[in-house]
């Protein structure tokens, strides 16, 4: 140990938190801490929810979509569960949320300049954080989810149903605050995958060469574009995940009989 | 925030301050408290120039040209891995002692100097630059500015290896020093792998002997890199990606079998 400890210039010292640090540098990683936990909290109870409604008129919480109906029915847990792992693994893989939960969470390292826990450490070389390679293959699957997203956001501008809650409503398109908060749910979902550093490098990030064809050049121009994106990722990260709890909040609370729509099909 | 403001300090006045400068060697040393006049618009490597001029001629520094560029004067000023000449006392708060110590990562010579080498070693492992054949007959090459302008960010590092000191991979764990290059070479590397002329492939090197996977992409070396190089957005995350590309993705390897392309 002391031949270790004498791996580093002196004052400093190896251990859990040593640091010389004389700032406010655990604030971010609480309020980081404290911020995921509220969040990825809530989701994760309204998963489970579904005695709960999550659905009416044209709405359905994004949480449950997209919605399996009838065959799954017979599905003793929660319908949710079938699809989530799919946004659950995006985000869990997410270079920007990886950073966040590794500084937050596994105090990997708590701050800059600050000693990380454990005394061991091997990063992401071996199981299970090796796995953290496999997030194109979540992008992917995200990727059918934006499309997902948006067919719920375009069916939340057509009711279907003439009666709502024992009241008679007009059918057909309309609009109605619920569908803009799924518009903007919808939005923020794709650019928050369309900022992804996997999906920067599957555009064009990976190409050697940019001038070389048509195709590689049409390739370095869309490449510009999802880097300028890529640089608030973390922004977009955040806005996606507490703009979906509150759509789920929302519809809920519309679908319970809590708060009224205002919407042109007249009201529920 | 606990930075006090002294920026109202018109210029020709002054007022002092303490550095609390470690002093010593790889086997031990103490602070010592040094209290001067600082000036208007000093940076913290000015005002241990003064503590050298007038209370400790022997002080063990680094430093070269003053102004960022050279990246010889790395120290940790409170904590903060950071170039002296390029902090300013008008963002620290001076109503208490500023703490400066040698960087963290690597061994004490004296005082505030440390022994890289740890960074040149590494450096000389990366496979070199590896040129395609010219493109006209005098020798000279055919650039477009859309290939070679990814890997300019990268030619801005001035190897003042803060990121190599704040990366928690070294520092908290000195034994993973053999398994792991730092982000300064990963930064070198990327310039290297995304070089137009470039026809060596490094990929097998970074997962190898670079030791990528060591790195969580907790983001330090960005938040310390003098130059502002956005070493884990442009370098780091992009050579993950493409180890992934060779050692982790079955479709890439399978659509390359199936179209004979690498
Ligand atoms: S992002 Fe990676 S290389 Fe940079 S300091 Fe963190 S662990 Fe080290
Ligand atoms: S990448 Fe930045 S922090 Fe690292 S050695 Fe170069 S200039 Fe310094
Ligand atoms: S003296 Fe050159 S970088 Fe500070």
């Amino acid at each position: 140990m002391a031949q270790v400890d004498r791996a580093v210039s002196p004052p400093h010292r190896l251990g859990f938190l040593r640091t010389l640090r004389t700032d406010a540098w655990w604030f971010e990683p609480a309020a980081i801490g404290i911020g995921l936990s509220v969040f990825l909290g809530y989701l994760t109870v309204s998963a489970f929810l579904d005695g709960w409604a999550y659905e009416i008129g044209p709405y359905l919480t994004p949480v449950f979509e997209p919605k399996l109906a009838g065959s799954f029915d017979a599905w003793y847990f929660s319908p949710a569960l079938l699809i989530l792992w799919v946004p659950v693994g995006f985000r869990a893989t997410c270079y920007y949320y990886r950073r966040a939960y590794y500084r937050s969470y596994l105090l990997s390292p708590p701050g800059c300049a600050v000693g990380d826990a454990g005394k061991k450490y091997s990063g992401e070389s071996t199981f299970p954080l090796v796995m953290q390679n496999l997030h194109r293959f979540f992008m992917y699957a995200a990727l059918v989810f934006v499309v997902l997203l948006w067919i719920g956001a375009i069916r939340s501008f057509y009711n279907t149903e003439s009666i709502i809650d024992g009241v008679a409503v007009e059918t057909g398109w309309g609009i109605g605050l619920g569908s803009i908060v799924l518009v903007i749910n919808a939005t923020l979902l794709m650019m928050y995958s369309f900022s992804c550093h996997s999906f920067r490098h599957l555009v064009g990030g990976g190409s050697s060469c940019f001038s070389c064809s048509a195709v590689s050049r049409a390739r370095k121009r869309i490449w510009d574009r999802v880097s300028a994106w890529n640089e608030s990722h973390r922004t977009w990260a955040w806005a996606s995940l507490i703009w979906i709890v509150f759509t789920d909040v929302y519809i809920r609370l519309v679908a319970n009989g809590h708060i009224t729509d205002p919407n042109t099909w007249g009201g529920f | 925030m606990t930075q006090a403001d002294t920026s109202h300090l018109e210029p020709g006045t002054s007022r002092t301050v303490t550095l609390r400068v470690f002093r010593g060697d790889a086997s031990g040393g103490e602070f010592v408290d040094y209290t001067v006049e600082m000036d208007e618009g000093q940076v913290v490597l000015d005002v241990l120039h003064t503590v050298q001029a007038t209370q400790a001629g022997d002080l063990a520094v680094r430093w070269n040209c003053k102004a960022g560029k050279c990246g010889s004067c790395s120290a940790e000023v409170n904590g903060k891995p950071c170039l002296m000449c390029m902090t300013r006392m008008n963002t620290l708060d001076v109503s208490k002692p500023i703490s400066v110590t040698p960087i963290k990562t690597f061994p004490l010579i004296k005082d505030l100097v440390t022994d890289v080498s740890f960074n040149y070693e590494g450096a000389k492992q990366i496979p070199a630059f590896a040129p395609r054949a010219p493109d006209a007959a005098d020798g000279s090459y055919r650039m477009m500015q859309q290939d070679i302008e990814r890997g300019q960010e990268f030619r801005k590092c001035i190897e003042c290896f803060l990121c190599q000191d704040v990366c928690h991979v070294i520092r908290d764990h000195p034994e993973n020093k053999p398994n792991f290059l730092g982000p300064r070479q990963f930064v070198r590397l990327a310039e290297l792998e995304m070089h137009p002329l470039d026809t060596a492939d490094r990929t097998e090197f970074i997962r190898e002997a670079g030791g990528i996977a060591y790195c969580n992409i907790t983001k330090c070396c960005t938040e310390v890199c003098p130059e502002s190089i956005h070493i884990t957005d442009n370098a780091i995350i992009p050579l993950k990606e493409r180890v992934v590309d060779k050692y982790y993705d079955p479709f890439r390897w399978i659509f390359g079998k199936l179209t004979g392309r690498d």
